[in-house]
């Protein structure tokens, strides 16, 4: 197992690594400058500017000073925000956005399996289309519309919770319900068709037989392989929460990592680009391996096929 | 509160989402060029003073489009950052309501030579820093230097000063020492400018963030934390900046500075800011009671016309179509015009936009320069250029095609890519076309990047563009239109337009009416005589405002608002 994660850690670098690559030489095709006043600049001073910040040099040099800086663990400092760490924006904004996605994930998931153990268990009944309604919605309305209603009606008509920024538990309330609606309607989905076929296999009729109390059935026999599907679409979940929170936080006016991304690659602000790209990939690689480990932990096959030793 | 439809407001934030996710960051050059996209942002207009008696607390609640990018005044680029200097810091001269320079640092009235190249300007000995050094000449001798220094590599520092002061131009391209940059202290509080050459807007400058002083002790000290928090900074304006950290934070708090040598007439107490971006959200802090003003993009204006809280403020911001005479049919001042006439641009202000903005029939805006000696306005001197008219179009159609010998003009038309911006081009398409028979558009619709990447290479037929003014002169709207100027991309050369802005800009320097009548002169030529460009509408921001504020003032350029005496009356 430990040989197994160590491999995979270096895969992690590795593509990491090509991420940061493709992702440099891309950017500098974006059109136009971090220089906000360029339009208005003559071709003379944009050269003087071009010269002080080092972007005149040629392309692959200024790609090895980047990753020599990379390697010191240095990510420079911000165009538009002048002379600010990049490296502190993105520690002082994840946690933001950390904790709304983290609420999200672990409200949306618990939420949804419940409704989707219901669902299979009174398959075909009225809980079942109900729990397959809230699922199609969840599933094709997008968050910032429930985001938007959210604010409006608990916000504004009913004042009950604090229409935007960042602060108090409260204020963590609407995005969590709304981040959380596509992940609880994904689970949902994925936990009642999983679970209708895993109640009608053989062993579950075999343990019925046994005696096996229902709940134990449920949640020791049915549930645990039912999950393999869901802890499969949680990677794309995550990642969809991530895109989620750019729009979320903006709603929200929350000051967090998503948001900081957008307005970095309006404003071609070329350290925070690679920053916050890097974190995302970072993050995304990260979320595959802990699911691969996950795998493992829950359906043991896939432990034997995954390490020898 | 009122009772929405609930699928309209779903609806509305859709279309704002686009709009946000589209425009961002292209909106907030101060003086910078507009995106040529009217898009929804957190600003509003201005509020008369009204002889009221403040009473009740004297808090303001405001929101922000985005972030402060920074608070170093050599490196400010942007109307956020001018707003938050221009109420934290003070430099020799601020705008009044009548957007005429008034003494703030200066004691007064600067003393000019007689060549207008030497300005010569007494400090005020009471104006002090926020750690309680004077505010002496050499702050500003320190500041003007490192914004123009090449080592700083300040933005606006090469463009507000080259060929205004004195060997800055020579100084940012690395050909003299900073030291020899026409500003000098020839006294703890006096101060000497000298000019390269004479610049009959320079007075108006020196109320610009990139000629505020600076602290040179406490700067030095600071190094590159200056101006990277609220803390890493010193303030010498009516408010003083606290909580303010943009790499965490996304609001920020100004309380009055009560060492301020003016602070009597200061009246606010706090000023709480907020970053918001998305229109919806600062509307519904709005109902809520949570902040003071609301910036509305056109999907509420509908809701809210006619209500108390509603106004509209007009900018100086223009918005036109440019015409690349490169192209054949464009190089004939028939098609032009006849392009121009066709459109109907009162539709296009009330039904596409729907904010208060109106139509443009010429090249400088309304309310933005009044004659020297007169004090009419620039606009209703010259009235309108060119006016919608679509018979008289169809007759300069006709006759430009004949001069051409054919019945059919295909043109290329470069727009943005916001929902309004396509919005708006599929409109001014439709009219064209529809109006001109044998013309069709080929509409290509980019990010503001590559507009501009494509501006620069002259690679268009018909642009959409809009444009900002940089300083208080008519020249900011004119210059452009000249056949040398770097801004020139659309091949327009006219002997007669460039010779009569040669005059204005040199021989007339010294005669400030007659050199406004040259530029009024020079205005027919290029709309009436030779319609350059097809101008389309003046934009306006609609937003609403809390009654209760009163006593804010709205500036045509530098900040877009002056705090400095407003009041809340409950």
């Amino acid at each position: 197992m430990a040989k197994y994660i160590f491999q995979r850690l270096v895969y992690m670098f590795i593509t990491l690594f090509i991420i940061a690559t493709a992702s440099f030489f891309l950017m500098k095709q974006l059109p136009g400058s971090p220089f906000k006043a360029e339009e208005k600049l003559s071709a003379a001073q944009l050269e003087i500017l071009y010269e002080k910040y080092n972007l005149n040099d040629p392309l692959p040099i200024q790609y090895l000073n980047y990753l020599g800086n990379l390697f010191q663990g240095d990510l420079g400092v911000s165009f538009q925000m002048n002379n600010q760490p990049v490296t502190e924006i993105l520690m002082s904004r994840i946690p933001v956005s950390a904790h709304l996605g983290i609420q999200a994930m672990i409200i949306g998931t618990i939420i949804g399996m419940l409704l989707g153990v219901v669902a299979a268990l009174y398959s075909n009944s009225i809980i079942d289309y109900a729990s397959n309604i809230i699922s199609v919605i969840g599933i094709s309305i997008p968050s910032f519309i429930f985001a938007g209603l959210l604010q409006y009606y608990l916000g504004v008509e009913l004042g009950i919770l604090p229409v935007a920024f960042w602060g108090s538990f409260a204020h963590t309330i609407m995005p969590t319900i709304a981040l959380a609606i596509f992940p609880l309607a994904i689970s949902a989905r994925f936990v009642r068709t999983e679970l209708i076929e895993v109640l009608g296999s053989d062993y579950i009729v075999t343990a019925r037989a046994k005696g096996v109390s229902n709940a134990t059935l449920m949640f020791k026999h049915g549930l645990r392989n039912a999950l393999i599907p869901l802890v499969t679409v949680m990677g794309p979940m995550a990642v969809s929460l991530m895109t989620g929170t750019l729009v979320i936080e903006q709603i929200f006016a929350v000051p967090g990592i998503g948001e900081q991304f957008v307005t970095s690659i309006m404003t071609d602000d070329f350290p925070i680009i690679m920053g916050t790209t890097l974190f995302f990939a970072f993050f995304f690689i990260l979320i595959i391996l802990v699911i691969d480990i996950l795998y493992g932990i829950i359906d043991p096959r896939i432990r034997i096929a995954g390490g020898k030793d | 509160m009122r009772k929405t439809n609930w699928l309209l407001l779903a609806l509305a934030l859709v279309l704002s989402m686009f709009l946000v996710a589209c425009s961002g960051g292209n909106d907030d050059n101060a003086g910078g060029n507009d995106s040529g996209e009217d898009t929804s942002s957190e600003e509003g207009g201005s509020e008369e003073a009204e002889g009221g008696e403040p009473s009740g607390e004297q808090v303001l609640n405001l929101i922000e489009g985005s972030q402060i990018p920074t608070m170093d005044s050599s490196h400010a680029t942007d109307a956020v950052a001018f707003q938050w200097l221009g109420e934290t810091m003070e430099g020799l001269y601020r705008l009044n309501e009548e957007a005429q320079p008034e003494p703030a640092i200066a004691e007064g009235e600067p003393e000019v030579s007689e060549d207008g190249l030497e300005w010569t300007i007494k400090l005020r000995e009471d104006a002090v820093w926020s750690n309680g050094d004077p505010v002496t000449a050499n702050d500003f001798v320190f500041a003007w230097q490192r914004a123009i220094d090449p080592e700083t590599g300040s933005e606006y520092g090469p463009f507000m000063m080259n060929d205004v002061l004195k060997n800055a131009t020579a100084i940012n391209n690395g050909e003299a020492d900073v030291e020899e940059l026409g500003v000098e202290a020839t006294g703890d509080y006096e101060l000497k400018i000298t000019l390269e050459k004479e610049v009959p807007y320079f007075h108006s400058l020196l109320t610009f963030g990139t000629y505020l002083p600076l602290n040179e002790d406490f700067v030095t000290e600071q190094g590159d934390d200056y101006a990277l928090t609220s803390d890493n900074l010193l303030y010498n304006g009516p408010f003083i900046l606290e909580d303010w950290d943009p790499k965490a934070n996304e609001s920020w708090k100004l309380t009055k500075n009560e060492d301020y040598w003016d602070a009597e007439n200061v009246t606010l107490e706090t000023i709480n800011v907020n970053v918001v971006k998305e229109t919806s959200t600062g509307v519904n802090l709005y109902e809520n009671g949570e902040i003071d003003r609301a910036g509305l993009s056109s999907e509420f204006v509908e809701k809210y016309a006619g209500s108390e809280d509603y106004r509209t403020m007009p900018e100086p911001v223009l918005f036109y179509l440019k015409m690349n005479q490169e192209n054949e049919a464009l190089a004939n001042a028939d098609i032009r015009k006849a392009i121009a006439m066709s459109i109907d641009k009162q539709s296009l202000v009330d039904v596409i936009l729907a904010n208060g903005s109106i139509p443009s029939n010429a090249a400088v805006p309304e309310d933005f320069v009044t004659h020297p000696e007169s004090g009419e306005d620039f606009r209703e001197l010259n009235g309108d250029l060119i006016t919608s008219d679509k018979e008289k179009a169809k007759e300069h159609w006709e006759k430009g095609l004949e001069a051409l010998g054919t019945d059919s003009v295909t043109l290329r038309f470069l727009g943005g890519d916001s929902e309004v911006a396509k919005e708006m081009d599929d409109y001014l398409i439709n009219q064209l076309e529809e109006n001109l028979e044998g013309l069709s558009l080929e509409l290509s619709s980019v990010p503001f990047e590559e507009r501009i990447a494509r501006d620069e290479k002259s690679d268009y037929d018909i642009q959409n563009s809009g444009w900002g003014p940089d300083y208080l002169d008519a020249s900011t709207w004119l210059n452009m239109w000249m056949s040398d100027s770097p801004y020139m991309t659309m091949n327009y050369n006219s002997e007669k337009y460039d010779s009569l802005m040669q005059e204005a800009n040199n021989d007339l320097l010294t005669d400030l009416p007659a050199r406004f009548d040259k530029m009024l002169e020079a205005e027919k030529v290029l709309i009436e005589e030779d319609t350059a460009i097809a101008p389309l509408y003046q934009r306006s921001r609609a937003y609403l405002w809390r009654p209760s504020v009163k006593g804010v003032q709205f500036n045509p350029m530098g900040a877009d608002f002056t705090y400095k005496h407003a009041y809340i009356e409950e």
